[in-house]
């Protein structure tokens, strides 16, 4: 960027500072940074106004460390993408206006206007990767949670396994609740495994097929698969559905589905004396 | 009639969304637990379908005041390859996926009223009812 800009913004540094701040705290809610002490806010403000102004100075063209290393702390403590955006774009219309009140010449405004923008957007783009990297690695780390969560076998008795089913079913987790049983049934030495849909929200003619499946598959290896867990408005839509269930053991609950396992597995729960 | 929500329907998540959306909607004008889950059940199969077979589309949810009687209405349309033969995929067991082929007789039996129109290469629409009583 020309010298004499820079040389510009530096003489008007305290005025920049003044407007900029001004515009920071009136846009404090739309960023929901209210919860947010006062102390705290104007801090990171000035902090963010340093290093943007330091930038300027050094006449760099992306963003650099300093600036990376600050969104980054920003987005870890919670704050939006856009309130680093929003500075960076009040600070372009702050010094802009600066640079209307100070140079008459329009063509050297025109030539400025340009500069400055050909410094600020590149800064703003990097930002905003950043932000989406951070994203995606959030997302991908969720995914991995929540795959490990989504199809548990859970060993109860020897012989009796569990997997309780919490939450919506689409295709990705269908194939897991196959595979999981598959191996589990082998890994446990399963004869029996409750599948528990108490916590499935929605059972349509998808969700109804996958499971049938799988306990088709079960059936296969030389388990057996009983359906608990089943509300009654759930019951009725399957039967409007005109889903036979009719080879498919069911049990209202966990509980008497338990008791059923026990009794194919050749065991009861008695009460002690 | 009163449209409430459109969601587009695109991918697996917009289904849930679709879903969702019809739930509120069916709570809000005060439909019981079961009719709610008849509700989000018929809206899940036709934003299936639509994933499934037109690639992408839309669930339109309105609620209906036709002298004093009270409804949810759903209209999933898209404009995906259509239905050839409109009463045979009406019959339980009917599928080109190897699903069950109980999406569409079922949602008819879900809901009060039920009609499709399509056209070979144009497009599906399907529009059905829920009568509070
Ligand atoms: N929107 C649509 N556009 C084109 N074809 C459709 C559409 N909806 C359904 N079909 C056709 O109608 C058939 C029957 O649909 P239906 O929902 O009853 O069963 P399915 O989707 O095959 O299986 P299920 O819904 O039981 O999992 C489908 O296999 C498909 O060929
Ligand atoms: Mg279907």
């Amino acid at each position: 960027m020309d010298k004499l800009i820079i040389q510009m913004f530096n003489k008007n540094r305290q005025e920049i500072f003044n407007r900029w701040m001004e515009e920071m705290e009136s846009i404090r809610e739309d960023h929901r940074l209210q919860n947010i002490s006062d102390k705290a806010y104007k801090d990171t403000n000035v902090e963010f106004f340093n290093i943007i102004f330091a930038h300027l100075e050094r006449n760099e063209y992306k963003a650099n460390d300093e600036l990376t290393d600050f969104a980054e702390k920003l987005f870890q403590l919670g704050w939006r993408l856009s309130y680093l955006t929003q500075g960076l774009q009040n600070f372009r219309r702050i010094i802009l206006s600066v640079l209307f009140d100070t140079e008459k010449s329009s063509t050297k405004v025109f030539d400025m206007f340009d500069e400055i923008d050909r410094w600020i957007d590149p800064i703003i783009n990097q930002l905003i990767n950043e932000s989406a990297k951070n994203w995606e690695n959030t997302v991908s780390i969720q995914k991995v949670a929540l795959q490990e969560l989504s199809a548990p076998l859970i060993p109860v008795f020897e012989n009796i396994s569990v997997m309780p089913l919490i939450g919506t079913i689409d295709t990705e987790r269908a194939k897991l609740i196959m595979e999981n049983l598959l191996t589990g049934v082998i890994k446990h030495r399963s004869q029996v495994i409750l599948i528990d849909i108490t916590g499935v929200p929605v059972v349509d003619t998808m969700v109804a097929h996958h499971i049938i499946q799988a306990s088709e598959a079960v059936r296969l290896v030389g388990a057996q698969c009983i359906l608990v867990g089943i509300r009654p408005e759930i019951a009725q839509t399957i039967v409007n559905l005109g889903i036979d269930l009719g080879q498919f053991p069911t049990k209202s609950t966990l509980y008497k589905g338990m008791q059923s396992a026990l009794e194919m597995t050749k065991r009861k729960i008695t009460e002690t004396e | 009639m009163n449209i409430q929500s459109c969601v587009e329907v695109r991918n697996e998540w917009d289904i849930v969304k679709a879903r969702q959306e019809g739930r509120n909607i069916a709570k809000e004008l005060g439909f019981g637990s079961v009719d709610q889950a008849r509700i989000t059940t018929a809206i899940s199969e036709l934003a299936r379908n639509i994933y499934l077979y037109a690639g992408k589309g839309r669930i339109e949810i309105s609620n209906l005041d036709s002298s004093g009687k009270i409804g949810l209405r759903i209209i999933a349309s898209d404009d995906g390859p259509g239905i050839k033969d409109i009463r045979k995929v009406m019959e339980d067991g009917f599928t080109t996926s190897g699903g069950l082929g109980a999406g569409l007789p079922g949602v008819k039996r879900l809901m009060d009223e039920f009609s499709i129109d399509s056209k070979e290469n144009e497009g599906t629409e399907i529009i059905t009812t829920k009568w509070l009583r």
